[in-house]
Protein backbone atom coordinates (compact mmCIF):
# COMPACT_ATOMS: atom_id res chain seq x y z
CA UNK A 1 0.00 0.00 0.00
CA UNK A 2 2.70 2.45 1.02
CA UNK A 3 4.57 1.50 -2.10
CA UNK A 4 1.78 2.49 -4.44
CA UNK A 5 1.10 5.62 -2.42
CA UNK A 6 4.60 6.94 -2.82
CA UNK A 7 4.46 6.00 -6.47
CA UNK A 8 1.36 8.06 -7.05
CA UNK A 9 2.71 10.98 -5.03
CA UNK A 10 5.83 11.03 -7.11
CA UNK A 11 3.84 10.96 -10.31
CA UNK A 12 1.69 13.80 -9.07
CA UNK A 13 4.54 16.05 -8.04
CA UNK A 14 6.65 15.70 -11.16
CA UNK A 15 3.83 15.93 -13.65
CA UNK A 16 4.73 18.80 -15.99
CA UNK A 17 1.17 19.27 -17.22
CA UNK A 18 -0.21 20.46 -13.92
CA UNK A 19 -3.31 22.42 -14.90
CA UNK A 20 -2.89 24.89 -12.08
CA UNK A 21 0.43 26.11 -13.35
CA UNK A 22 -0.80 26.27 -16.95
CA UNK A 23 -3.88 28.16 -15.87
CA UNK A 24 -1.82 30.85 -14.16
CA UNK A 25 0.36 31.14 -17.22
CA UNK A 26 -2.65 31.41 -19.49
CA UNK A 27 -4.30 34.25 -17.57
CA UNK A 28 -1.34 36.62 -17.73
CA UNK A 29 -1.59 37.75 -21.37
CA UNK A 30 -5.38 38.10 -21.20
CA UNK A 31 -5.03 40.35 -18.17
CA UNK A 32 -2.54 42.67 -19.80
CA UNK A 33 -4.81 42.96 -22.84
CA UNK A 34 -7.86 43.71 -20.72
CA UNK A 35 -7.31 47.45 -21.05
CA UNK A 36 -6.67 47.30 -24.81
CA UNK A 37 -10.36 47.65 -25.55
CA UNK A 38 -10.45 51.13 -24.06
CA UNK A 39 -7.68 52.49 -26.34
CA UNK A 40 -9.79 53.12 -29.44
CA UNK A 41 -12.65 55.09 -27.79
CA UNK A 42 -10.09 57.03 -25.73
CA UNK A 43 -8.11 57.96 -28.83
CA UNK A 44 -11.22 59.08 -30.72
CA UNK A 45 -12.36 61.17 -27.73
CA UNK A 46 -9.00 62.90 -27.46
CA UNK A 47 -8.92 63.61 -31.22
CA UNK A 48 -12.42 65.07 -31.19
CA UNK A 49 -11.67 67.20 -28.13
CA UNK A 50 -8.50 68.46 -29.80
CA UNK A 51 -10.34 69.21 -33.06
CA UNK A 52 -12.85 71.41 -31.25
CA UNK A 53 -10.32 73.11 -28.97
CA UNK A 54 -8.18 74.00 -31.97
CA UNK A 55 -11.18 75.41 -33.84
CA UNK A 56 -11.14 72.81 -36.62
CA UNK A 57 -14.73 71.85 -35.74
CA UNK A 58 -17.60 73.72 -34.11
CA UNK A 59 -19.13 70.82 -32.18
CA UNK A 60 -22.61 72.30 -31.84
CA UNK A 61 -24.37 69.04 -32.84
CA UNK A 62 -21.50 66.79 -31.78
CA UNK A 63 -20.30 68.22 -28.50
CA UNK A 64 -16.76 67.41 -27.29
CA UNK A 65 -16.17 64.82 -24.58
CA UNK A 66 -15.59 67.53 -21.99
CA UNK A 67 -19.12 68.94 -22.53
CA UNK A 68 -20.65 65.45 -22.42
CA UNK A 69 -18.70 64.75 -19.26
CA UNK A 70 -19.94 67.97 -17.72
CA UNK A 71 -23.52 67.09 -18.64
CA UNK A 72 -23.15 63.66 -17.09
CA UNK A 73 -21.69 65.20 -13.96
CA UNK A 74 -24.54 67.69 -13.66
CA UNK A 75 -27.13 64.97 -14.17
CA UNK A 76 -25.42 62.84 -11.56
CA UNK A 77 -25.09 65.70 -9.09
CA UNK A 78 -28.78 66.52 -9.26
CA UNK A 79 -29.61 62.83 -8.81
CA UNK A 80 -31.40 62.76 -12.15
CA UNK A 81 -28.97 60.29 -13.72
CA UNK A 82 -29.43 57.78 -10.92
CA UNK A 83 -33.19 58.12 -11.16
CA UNK A 84 -33.19 57.49 -14.91
CA UNK A 85 -30.70 54.63 -14.62
CA UNK A 86 -32.72 52.93 -11.91
CA UNK A 87 -35.94 53.32 -13.89
CA UNK A 88 -34.38 51.81 -16.99
CA UNK A 89 -32.57 49.04 -15.12
CA UNK A 90 -35.74 48.14 -13.23
CA UNK A 91 -37.67 47.79 -16.47
CA UNK A 92 -34.93 45.75 -18.13
CA UNK A 93 -34.61 43.45 -15.15
CA UNK A 94 -38.36 42.88 -14.84
CA UNK A 95 -38.72 42.26 -18.56
CA UNK A 96 -35.59 40.10 -18.65
CA UNK A 97 -36.80 37.97 -15.76
CA UNK A 98 -40.16 37.39 -17.40
CA UNK A 99 -38.78 36.81 -20.89
CA UNK A 100 -35.99 34.53 -19.68
CA UNK A 101 -38.39 32.50 -17.54
CA UNK A 102 -40.91 31.90 -20.31
CA UNK A 103 -38.22 31.55 -22.97
CA UNK A 104 -36.49 28.85 -20.94
CA UNK A 105 -39.65 26.94 -20.08
CA UNK A 106 -41.22 27.01 -23.52
CA UNK A 107 -37.84 26.50 -25.19
CA UNK A 108 -37.19 23.45 -23.02
CA UNK A 109 -40.60 22.01 -23.87
CA UNK A 110 -40.10 22.63 -27.59
CA UNK A 111 -36.60 21.16 -27.49
CA UNK A 112 -37.54 18.04 -25.59
CA UNK A 113 -40.96 17.19 -27.06
CA UNK A 114 -41.44 16.90 -30.80
CA UNK A 115 -45.19 17.44 -30.48
CA UNK A 116 -44.75 20.77 -28.72
CA UNK A 117 -42.15 21.84 -31.24
CA UNK A 118 -44.35 21.02 -34.23
CA UNK A 119 -47.28 22.82 -32.64
CA UNK A 120 -45.76 26.07 -31.45
CA UNK A 121 -42.47 26.60 -33.24
CA UNK A 122 -43.90 27.84 -36.58
CA UNK A 123 -46.11 30.38 -34.81
CA UNK A 124 -43.28 31.62 -32.64
CA UNK A 125 -40.97 31.91 -35.63
CA UNK A 126 -43.57 34.04 -37.40
CA UNK A 127 -44.02 36.26 -34.34
CA UNK A 128 -40.26 36.60 -34.07
CA UNK A 129 -40.21 38.24 -37.49
CA UNK A 130 -42.45 41.07 -36.26
CA UNK A 131 -40.41 44.24 -35.60
CA UNK A 132 -40.45 45.24 -31.95
CA UNK A 133 -41.91 48.68 -32.57
CA UNK A 134 -44.94 47.05 -34.22
CA UNK A 135 -46.06 45.78 -30.83
CA UNK A 136 -46.02 49.22 -29.22
CA UNK A 137 -49.47 50.49 -30.30
CA UNK A 138 -51.10 47.19 -29.41
CA UNK A 139 -49.45 46.95 -26.01
CA UNK A 140 -50.45 50.53 -25.22
CA UNK A 141 -54.06 49.74 -26.10
CA UNK A 142 -53.99 46.57 -24.04
CA UNK A 143 -51.98 47.62 -21.02
CA UNK A 144 -51.93 51.39 -20.98
CA UNK A 145 -48.95 53.66 -21.24
CA UNK A 146 -47.45 52.89 -17.86
CA UNK A 147 -45.03 50.22 -16.65
CA UNK A 148 -46.95 47.08 -17.64
CA UNK A 149 -46.78 47.66 -21.36
CA UNK A 150 -43.09 48.59 -21.20
CA UNK A 151 -42.10 45.51 -19.24
CA UNK A 152 -44.20 43.36 -21.58
CA UNK A 153 -42.43 44.76 -24.63
CA UNK A 154 -39.01 44.07 -23.11
CA UNK A 155 -40.10 40.57 -22.11
CA UNK A 156 -41.10 39.89 -25.71
CA UNK A 157 -37.67 41.00 -26.86
CA UNK A 158 -35.86 38.81 -24.34
CA UNK A 159 -38.12 35.82 -24.91
CA UNK A 160 -37.13 34.97 -28.48
CA UNK A 161 -33.36 34.59 -28.24
CA UNK A 162 -33.73 32.63 -25.00
CA UNK A 163 -36.41 30.41 -26.53
CA UNK A 164 -34.33 29.74 -29.65
CA UNK A 165 -31.14 29.11 -27.69
CA UNK A 166 -32.67 26.71 -25.19
CA UNK A 167 -34.73 24.77 -27.75
CA UNK A 168 -31.73 24.41 -30.03
CA UNK A 169 -29.43 23.36 -27.19
CA UNK A 170 -31.79 20.67 -25.94
CA UNK A 171 -32.35 19.34 -29.43
CA UNK A 172 -28.59 19.28 -29.93
CA UNK A 173 -27.61 17.30 -26.80
CA UNK A 174 -25.16 14.58 -27.76
CA UNK A 175 -27.00 11.25 -28.02
CA UNK A 176 -23.79 9.54 -26.96
CA UNK A 177 -23.83 11.24 -23.55
CA UNK A 178 -27.50 10.37 -23.11
CA UNK A 179 -26.53 6.74 -23.71
CA UNK A 180 -23.98 6.96 -20.91
CA UNK A 181 -26.86 8.01 -18.66
CA UNK A 182 -28.96 5.12 -19.95
CA UNK A 183 -26.21 2.58 -19.31
CA UNK A 184 -26.12 3.72 -15.68
CA UNK A 185 -29.94 3.49 -15.60
CA UNK A 186 -30.68 7.11 -14.69
CA UNK A 187 -34.37 7.74 -14.31
CA UNK A 188 -36.01 10.59 -16.17
CA UNK A 189 -35.36 13.18 -13.50
CA UNK A 190 -31.76 12.11 -12.89
CA UNK A 191 -31.14 12.18 -16.64
CA UNK A 192 -32.36 15.78 -16.77
CA UNK A 193 -30.42 16.83 -13.69
CA UNK A 194 -27.16 14.98 -14.27
CA UNK A 195 -26.84 14.96 -18.06
CA UNK A 196 -29.22 17.28 -19.88
CA UNK A 197 -29.06 20.41 -17.70
CA UNK A 198 -25.27 20.55 -17.55
CA UNK A 199 -25.10 19.83 -21.28
CA UNK A 200 -27.30 22.82 -22.18
CA UNK A 201 -25.87 25.18 -19.56
CA UNK A 202 -23.31 26.94 -21.82
CA UNK A 203 -25.85 27.50 -24.60
CA UNK A 204 -28.42 28.68 -22.04
CA UNK A 205 -26.06 31.29 -20.64
CA UNK A 206 -25.24 32.54 -24.13
CA UNK A 207 -28.96 32.72 -24.87
CA UNK A 208 -29.49 34.72 -21.67
CA UNK A 209 -26.71 37.09 -22.68
CA UNK A 210 -28.18 37.80 -26.09
CA UNK A 211 -31.60 38.10 -24.43
CA UNK A 212 -30.23 40.67 -22.03
CA UNK A 213 -28.73 42.60 -24.94
CA UNK A 214 -32.06 42.68 -26.71
CA UNK A 215 -33.68 43.73 -23.45
CA UNK A 216 -31.58 46.89 -23.48
CA UNK A 217 -32.61 47.55 -27.09
CA UNK A 218 -36.27 47.09 -26.35
CA UNK A 219 -36.21 49.29 -23.27
CA UNK A 220 -35.46 52.28 -25.48
CA UNK A 221 -38.40 51.44 -27.72
CA UNK A 222 -40.51 51.05 -24.58
CA UNK A 223 -39.40 54.37 -23.13
CA UNK A 224 -39.97 56.12 -26.45
CA UNK A 225 -43.63 55.28 -26.15
CA UNK A 226 -44.03 57.78 -23.40
CA UNK A 227 -42.12 57.84 -20.16
CA UNK A 228 -41.32 60.53 -17.64
CA UNK A 229 -38.15 58.84 -16.49
CA UNK A 230 -35.56 56.46 -17.81
CA UNK A 231 -32.62 56.82 -20.15
CA UNK A 232 -34.94 56.54 -23.15
CA UNK A 233 -36.86 59.54 -21.85
CA UNK A 234 -33.56 61.39 -21.51
CA UNK A 235 -32.88 60.67 -25.19
CA UNK A 236 -36.25 61.97 -26.38
CA UNK A 237 -36.00 64.96 -24.06
CA UNK A 238 -32.56 65.79 -25.42
CA UNK A 239 -33.88 65.70 -28.96
CA UNK A 240 -36.92 67.87 -28.22
CA UNK A 241 -34.94 70.39 -26.20
CA UNK A 242 -32.05 70.46 -28.66
CA UNK A 243 -29.47 69.17 -26.17
CA UNK A 244 -27.08 66.87 -28.09
CA UNK A 245 -24.81 66.54 -25.06
CA UNK A 246 -27.69 65.04 -23.08
CA UNK A 247 -28.43 62.58 -25.89
CA UNK A 248 -24.80 61.48 -26.05
CA UNK A 249 -24.63 61.31 -22.25
CA UNK A 250 -27.53 58.87 -22.13
CA UNK A 251 -26.14 56.86 -25.05
CA UNK A 252 -22.89 56.47 -23.13
CA UNK A 253 -24.79 55.53 -19.99
CA UNK A 254 -26.66 52.90 -22.00
CA UNK A 255 -23.39 51.45 -23.22
CA UNK A 256 -21.94 51.34 -19.71
CA UNK A 257 -25.09 49.85 -18.14
CA UNK A 258 -25.42 47.21 -20.86
CA UNK A 259 -21.80 46.21 -20.59
CA UNK A 260 -22.00 46.07 -16.78
CA UNK A 261 -25.14 43.94 -16.83
CA UNK A 262 -23.55 41.53 -19.30
CA UNK A 263 -20.41 41.49 -17.18
CA UNK A 264 -22.40 40.53 -14.09
CA UNK A 265 -24.07 37.70 -16.02
CA UNK A 266 -20.70 36.43 -17.26
CA UNK A 267 -19.19 36.67 -13.79
CA UNK A 268 -22.05 34.78 -12.17
CA UNK A 269 -21.92 32.03 -14.77
CA UNK A 270 -18.16 31.67 -14.95
CA UNK A 271 -17.71 29.22 -12.07
CA UNK A 272 -20.37 27.00 -13.65
CA UNK A 273 -18.48 26.74 -16.92
CA UNK A 274 -14.93 26.10 -15.75
CA UNK A 275 -15.04 22.69 -17.40
CA UNK A 276 -15.57 24.02 -20.89
CA UNK A 277 -12.94 23.19 -23.45
CA UNK A 278 -13.08 26.52 -25.22
CA UNK A 279 -11.06 29.65 -25.74
CA UNK A 280 -12.40 31.24 -22.59
CA UNK A 281 -10.30 34.33 -23.04
CA UNK A 282 -12.62 35.33 -25.88
CA UNK A 283 -15.73 35.43 -23.70
CA UNK B 1 -22.53 -16.45 -17.31
CA UNK B 2 -23.70 -14.61 -20.41
CA UNK B 3 -25.90 -16.53 -22.81
CA UNK B 4 -27.19 -15.33 -26.17
CA UNK B 5 -29.73 -17.53 -27.88
CA UNK B 6 -30.95 -17.06 -31.44
CA UNK B 7 -30.33 -13.33 -31.34
CA UNK B 8 -31.43 -11.40 -34.46
CA UNK B 9 -31.77 -7.71 -35.16
CA UNK B 10 -33.52 -6.15 -38.11
CA UNK B 11 -33.70 -2.37 -38.11
CA UNK B 12 -36.88 -0.45 -38.92
CA UNK B 13 -35.60 0.31 -42.42
CA UNK B 14 -35.32 -3.41 -43.19
CA UNK B 15 -31.56 -3.73 -42.75
CA UNK B 16 -30.77 -7.10 -41.27
CA UNK B 17 -27.88 -6.42 -38.94
CA UNK B 18 -27.65 -9.73 -37.08
CA UNK B 19 -28.98 -13.19 -37.78
CA UNK B 20 -29.27 -16.02 -35.31
CA UNK B 21 -26.40 -15.36 -32.91
CA UNK B 22 -26.06 -18.00 -30.22
CA UNK B 23 -23.18 -18.20 -27.84
CA UNK B 24 -22.23 -18.65 -24.21
CA UNK B 25 -19.48 -16.87 -22.37
CA UNK B 26 -18.53 -18.35 -19.02
CA UNK B 27 -17.82 -16.36 -15.88
CA UNK B 28 -14.50 -14.57 -16.15
CA UNK B 29 -14.01 -15.51 -19.81
CA UNK B 30 -12.87 -12.95 -22.35
CA UNK B 31 -14.46 -13.23 -25.76
CA UNK B 32 -13.36 -11.17 -28.76
CA UNK B 33 -15.57 -10.49 -31.77
CA UNK B 34 -13.72 -9.76 -35.00
CA UNK B 35 -15.01 -9.25 -38.53
CA UNK B 36 -15.28 -6.85 -41.41
CA UNK B 37 -17.26 -3.67 -41.16
CA UNK B 38 -21.01 -4.14 -41.26
CA UNK B 39 -20.93 -7.54 -39.58
CA UNK B 40 -23.00 -6.27 -36.68
CA UNK B 41 -20.37 -6.40 -33.96
CA UNK B 42 -21.35 -3.07 -32.46
CA UNK B 43 -25.05 -3.89 -32.84
CA UNK B 44 -24.47 -7.07 -30.88
CA UNK B 45 -22.83 -5.17 -28.02
CA UNK B 46 -25.62 -2.58 -28.01
CA UNK B 47 -28.17 -5.38 -27.71
CA UNK B 48 -26.32 -6.91 -24.76
CA UNK B 49 -25.95 -3.48 -23.14
CA UNK B 50 -29.71 -3.01 -23.43
CA UNK B 51 -29.35 0.10 -25.59
CA UNK B 52 -31.19 -1.63 -28.48
CA UNK B 53 -33.90 -4.25 -28.45
CA UNK B 54 -33.39 -7.53 -30.34
CA UNK B 55 -35.94 -8.45 -33.03
CA UNK B 56 -35.89 -12.02 -31.78
CA UNK B 57 -33.92 -14.21 -29.43
CA UNK B 58 -32.91 -13.63 -25.85
CA UNK B 59 -29.98 -12.47 -23.72
CA UNK B 60 -29.54 -13.77 -20.21
CA UNK B 61 -26.97 -13.06 -17.51
CA UNK B 62 -26.88 -15.77 -14.84
CA UNK B 63 -30.34 -16.83 -15.98
CA UNK B 64 -31.82 -13.35 -15.78
CA UNK B 65 -33.24 -12.03 -19.07
CA UNK B 66 -31.84 -8.67 -20.17
CA UNK B 67 -34.51 -6.25 -21.38
CA UNK B 68 -32.73 -2.93 -20.95
CA UNK B 69 -29.64 -1.45 -19.31
CA UNK B 70 -28.80 -3.68 -16.36
CA UNK B 71 -26.67 -3.06 -13.27
CA UNK B 72 -24.59 -6.17 -13.89
CA UNK B 73 -23.62 -5.09 -17.41
CA UNK B 74 -21.08 -2.35 -18.06
CA UNK B 75 -19.83 -0.95 -21.34
CA UNK B 76 -16.83 1.00 -22.60
CA UNK B 77 -17.64 2.75 -25.85
CA UNK B 78 -15.44 3.37 -28.84
CA UNK B 79 -15.04 6.98 -27.67
CA UNK B 80 -14.39 7.87 -24.02
CA UNK B 81 -17.79 9.61 -23.72
CA UNK B 82 -16.77 11.37 -20.53
CA UNK B 83 -19.13 14.02 -19.23
CA UNK B 84 -17.07 17.19 -19.76
CA UNK B 85 -18.67 19.03 -16.82
CA UNK B 86 -17.54 16.42 -14.28
CA UNK B 87 -14.00 16.01 -12.98
CA UNK B 88 -12.20 12.73 -13.59
CA UNK B 89 -13.37 11.54 -10.17
CA UNK B 90 -16.92 12.63 -10.94
CA UNK B 91 -16.85 10.68 -14.19
CA UNK B 92 -15.43 7.51 -12.64
CA UNK B 93 -18.00 7.69 -9.86
CA UNK B 94 -20.90 8.48 -12.20
CA UNK B 95 -22.49 5.06 -11.67
CA UNK B 96 -21.91 5.09 -7.90
CA UNK B 97 -24.33 7.87 -6.96
CA UNK B 98 -26.12 5.59 -4.49
CA UNK B 99 -23.02 4.82 -2.43
CA UNK B 100 -22.07 6.85 0.66
CA UNK B 101 -19.50 9.50 -0.36
CA UNK B 102 -16.65 7.95 1.54
CA UNK B 103 -16.92 4.48 0.02
CA UNK B 104 -17.47 6.10 -3.33
CA UNK B 105 -14.26 8.06 -2.99
CA UNK B 106 -12.29 4.96 -1.98
CA UNK B 107 -13.48 3.02 -5.00
CA UNK B 108 -12.87 5.90 -7.39
CA UNK B 109 -9.31 6.41 -6.19
CA UNK B 110 -8.61 2.69 -6.30
CA UNK B 111 -9.86 2.38 -9.88
CA UNK B 112 -7.88 5.43 -10.96
CA UNK B 113 -4.75 3.98 -9.43
CA UNK B 114 -5.31 0.73 -11.29
CA UNK B 115 -5.48 2.52 -14.64
CA UNK B 116 -2.38 4.56 -13.82
CA UNK B 117 -4.15 7.85 -13.24
CA UNK B 118 -3.55 8.29 -9.52
CA UNK B 119 -3.52 12.01 -8.71
CA UNK B 120 -5.65 12.91 -11.71
CA UNK B 121 -8.97 12.78 -9.85
CA UNK B 122 -9.54 16.55 -9.76
CA UNK B 123 -8.68 17.17 -13.42
CA UNK B 124 -11.19 18.02 -16.10
CA UNK B 125 -11.57 15.59 -19.01
CA UNK B 126 -10.35 18.28 -21.41
CA UNK B 127 -6.97 18.26 -19.66
CA UNK B 128 -6.38 14.60 -20.50
CA UNK B 129 -5.00 12.97 -23.62
CA UNK B 130 -7.14 10.57 -25.65
CA UNK B 131 -5.53 7.53 -24.04
CA UNK B 132 -5.98 8.94 -20.54
CA UNK B 133 -9.63 9.72 -21.25
CA UNK B 134 -10.21 6.16 -22.42
CA UNK B 135 -8.58 4.88 -19.23
CA UNK B 136 -11.03 7.01 -17.22
CA UNK B 137 -13.85 5.43 -19.24
CA UNK B 138 -12.52 1.96 -18.43
CA UNK B 139 -12.29 2.86 -14.74
CA UNK B 140 -15.87 4.19 -14.88
CA UNK B 141 -17.09 0.86 -16.24
CA UNK B 142 -15.12 -1.29 -13.78
CA UNK B 143 -15.88 0.70 -10.65
CA UNK B 144 -19.49 -0.54 -10.50
CA UNK B 145 -18.13 -4.11 -10.58
CA UNK B 146 -20.30 -5.42 -13.43
CA UNK B 147 -20.61 -9.17 -14.02
CA UNK B 148 -20.41 -8.60 -17.76
CA UNK B 149 -18.21 -5.94 -19.31
CA UNK B 150 -18.63 -4.95 -22.95
CA UNK B 151 -15.83 -3.22 -24.84
CA UNK B 152 -16.65 -1.69 -28.21
CA UNK B 153 -13.29 -1.16 -29.94
CA UNK B 154 -12.18 0.97 -26.99
CA UNK B 155 -8.58 1.20 -28.19
CA UNK B 156 -9.12 1.73 -31.90
CA UNK B 157 -8.38 5.46 -31.86
CA UNK B 158 -5.08 5.07 -29.99
CA UNK B 159 -1.51 4.55 -31.11
CA UNK B 160 0.18 1.16 -30.72
CA UNK B 161 2.16 2.02 -27.57
CA UNK B 162 -0.81 3.48 -25.74
CA UNK B 163 -2.86 0.51 -26.82
CA UNK B 164 -0.40 -2.01 -25.42
CA UNK B 165 -0.26 -0.25 -22.06
CA UNK B 166 -4.05 -0.05 -21.94
CA UNK B 167 -4.22 -3.83 -22.51
CA UNK B 168 -2.14 -4.24 -19.38
CA UNK B 169 -4.35 -1.86 -17.37
CA UNK B 170 -7.44 -3.66 -18.61
CA UNK B 171 -6.14 -7.10 -17.62
CA UNK B 172 -5.08 -5.72 -14.23
CA UNK B 173 -8.59 -4.49 -13.52
CA UNK B 174 -10.12 -7.64 -14.96
CA UNK B 175 -8.01 -9.81 -12.65
CA UNK B 176 -9.59 -8.13 -9.60
CA UNK B 177 -13.23 -9.04 -10.10
CA UNK B 178 -12.96 -11.41 -13.08
CA UNK B 179 -16.00 -10.19 -14.99
CA UNK B 180 -17.11 -11.83 -18.21
CA UNK B 181 -15.76 -9.66 -21.03
CA UNK B 182 -17.10 -9.37 -24.56
CA UNK B 183 -14.98 -7.11 -26.73
CA UNK B 184 -15.23 -5.97 -30.31
CA UNK B 185 -12.02 -5.28 -32.14
CA UNK B 186 -10.54 -4.78 -35.58
CA UNK B 187 -7.11 -5.74 -34.36
CA UNK B 188 -6.37 -9.46 -34.55
CA UNK B 189 -3.31 -9.18 -32.31
CA UNK B 190 -5.38 -7.36 -29.71
CA UNK B 191 -7.93 -10.16 -29.82
CA UNK B 192 -5.24 -12.80 -29.26
CA UNK B 193 -3.53 -10.76 -26.53
CA UNK B 194 -6.70 -10.46 -24.50
CA UNK B 195 -9.23 -13.14 -25.38
CA UNK B 196 -9.83 -16.77 -24.50
CA UNK B 197 -11.99 -17.20 -27.55
CA UNK B 198 -12.17 -15.25 -30.79
CA UNK B 199 -15.40 -15.28 -32.78
CA UNK B 200 -15.01 -14.39 -36.45
CA UNK B 201 -18.17 -12.87 -37.89
CA UNK B 202 -19.43 -12.67 -41.44
CA UNK B 203 -21.08 -9.45 -42.66
CA UNK B 204 -24.45 -8.62 -44.25
CA UNK B 205 -26.25 -9.89 -42.28
CA UNK B 206 -23.96 -10.34 -39.28
CA UNK B 207 -23.53 -14.00 -38.43
CA UNK B 208 -21.03 -16.06 -36.50
CA UNK B 209 -18.68 -17.90 -38.79
CA UNK B 210 -15.96 -19.48 -36.76
CA UNK B 211 -14.81 -19.61 -33.18
CA UNK B 212 -11.13 -19.96 -32.39
CA UNK B 213 -9.88 -20.76 -28.90
CA UNK B 214 -6.72 -19.14 -27.63
CA UNK B 215 -5.16 -21.21 -24.89
CA UNK B 216 -1.88 -19.34 -24.41
CA UNK B 217 -0.77 -18.51 -20.89
CA UNK B 218 -1.07 -14.94 -19.66
CA UNK B 219 0.68 -12.57 -19.89
CA UNK B 220 0.86 -13.28 -23.56
CA UNK B 221 3.97 -12.79 -25.61
CA UNK B 222 3.46 -11.58 -29.14
CA UNK B 223 6.60 -13.34 -30.25
CA UNK B 224 5.58 -16.78 -28.92
CA UNK B 225 4.99 -19.54 -31.42
CA UNK B 226 1.38 -20.15 -30.44
CA UNK B 227 0.58 -16.48 -30.85
CA UNK B 228 1.55 -16.49 -34.48
CA UNK B 229 -0.33 -19.71 -35.11
CA UNK B 230 -3.54 -18.31 -33.63
CA UNK B 231 -3.06 -15.12 -35.60
CA UNK B 232 -2.77 -17.01 -38.88
CA UNK B 233 -5.89 -19.04 -38.17
CA UNK B 234 -7.90 -15.94 -37.41
CA UNK B 235 -6.61 -14.04 -40.43
CA UNK B 236 -7.46 -17.02 -42.61
CA UNK B 237 -10.97 -17.15 -41.20
CA UNK B 238 -11.34 -13.39 -41.70
CA UNK B 239 -10.29 -13.77 -45.33
CA UNK B 240 -12.95 -16.37 -45.90
CA UNK B 241 -15.57 -14.31 -44.07
CA UNK B 242 -15.11 -11.48 -46.55
CA UNK B 243 -15.32 -13.66 -49.67
CA UNK B 244 -18.64 -13.79 -51.53
CA UNK B 245 -20.71 -16.78 -50.56
CA UNK B 246 -20.80 -18.70 -53.82
CA UNK B 247 -20.07 -22.00 -52.11
CA UNK B 248 -23.07 -21.65 -49.88
CA UNK B 249 -23.66 -25.33 -48.93
CA UNK B 250 -20.08 -26.05 -47.83
CA UNK B 251 -19.96 -22.72 -46.04
CA UNK B 252 -23.11 -23.66 -44.21
CA UNK B 253 -21.39 -26.86 -43.13
CA UNK B 254 -18.45 -24.93 -41.82
CA UNK B 255 -20.84 -22.63 -40.00
CA UNK B 256 -22.39 -25.48 -38.09
CA UNK B 257 -19.06 -27.11 -37.45
CA UNK B 258 -17.77 -23.95 -35.85
CA UNK B 259 -20.15 -24.34 -32.95
CA UNK B 260 -18.34 -27.50 -31.97
CA UNK B 261 -14.92 -25.94 -31.73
Amino acid sequence: MTDTMSHSDLRHSVDPRDPRSSRVKGSNPSRSFALAGILLPLLLAILWEAAIRSGLAVGRLMPPPSTIGATLWELAKSGELQLHCLATLGRVLAGFALGALFGTMIGAAAGALVVVRRLIDPTLQALRAVPSIAWVPLFILWMGIFETSKVALIAVGVFFPVYLGVAGAIEGIDRKLIEVGQVFRLNRWAMIRRVMLPAVLPAWIIALRSGLGLGFMFVVAAEFMGASEGLGFLLVDGQQMGKPAQILASIITFAVLGKLADGVLVMVSKPLLLWQDTARGAL
Amino acid sequence: MLRLSGLSKTYADGTEALRDISLQVGKGDILALVGGSGCGKTTLLRLIAGLDIPSSGAITVNGETIKGPHPSIGIVFQEPRLLPWLTVAGNVGFGLADLPPQERQVRILHALEKVGLAGYDQRWPRELSGGQQQRVAIARAFVTEPKVLLLDEPFSALDAFTRASLHDHLLLLWAETKPTVVMVTHDVEEAITLADRVVVMRPRPGRMMETISVTLDRPRDRLALGFDKAKRRILHALDRSLQPEKAAPTQKGADNASHWW
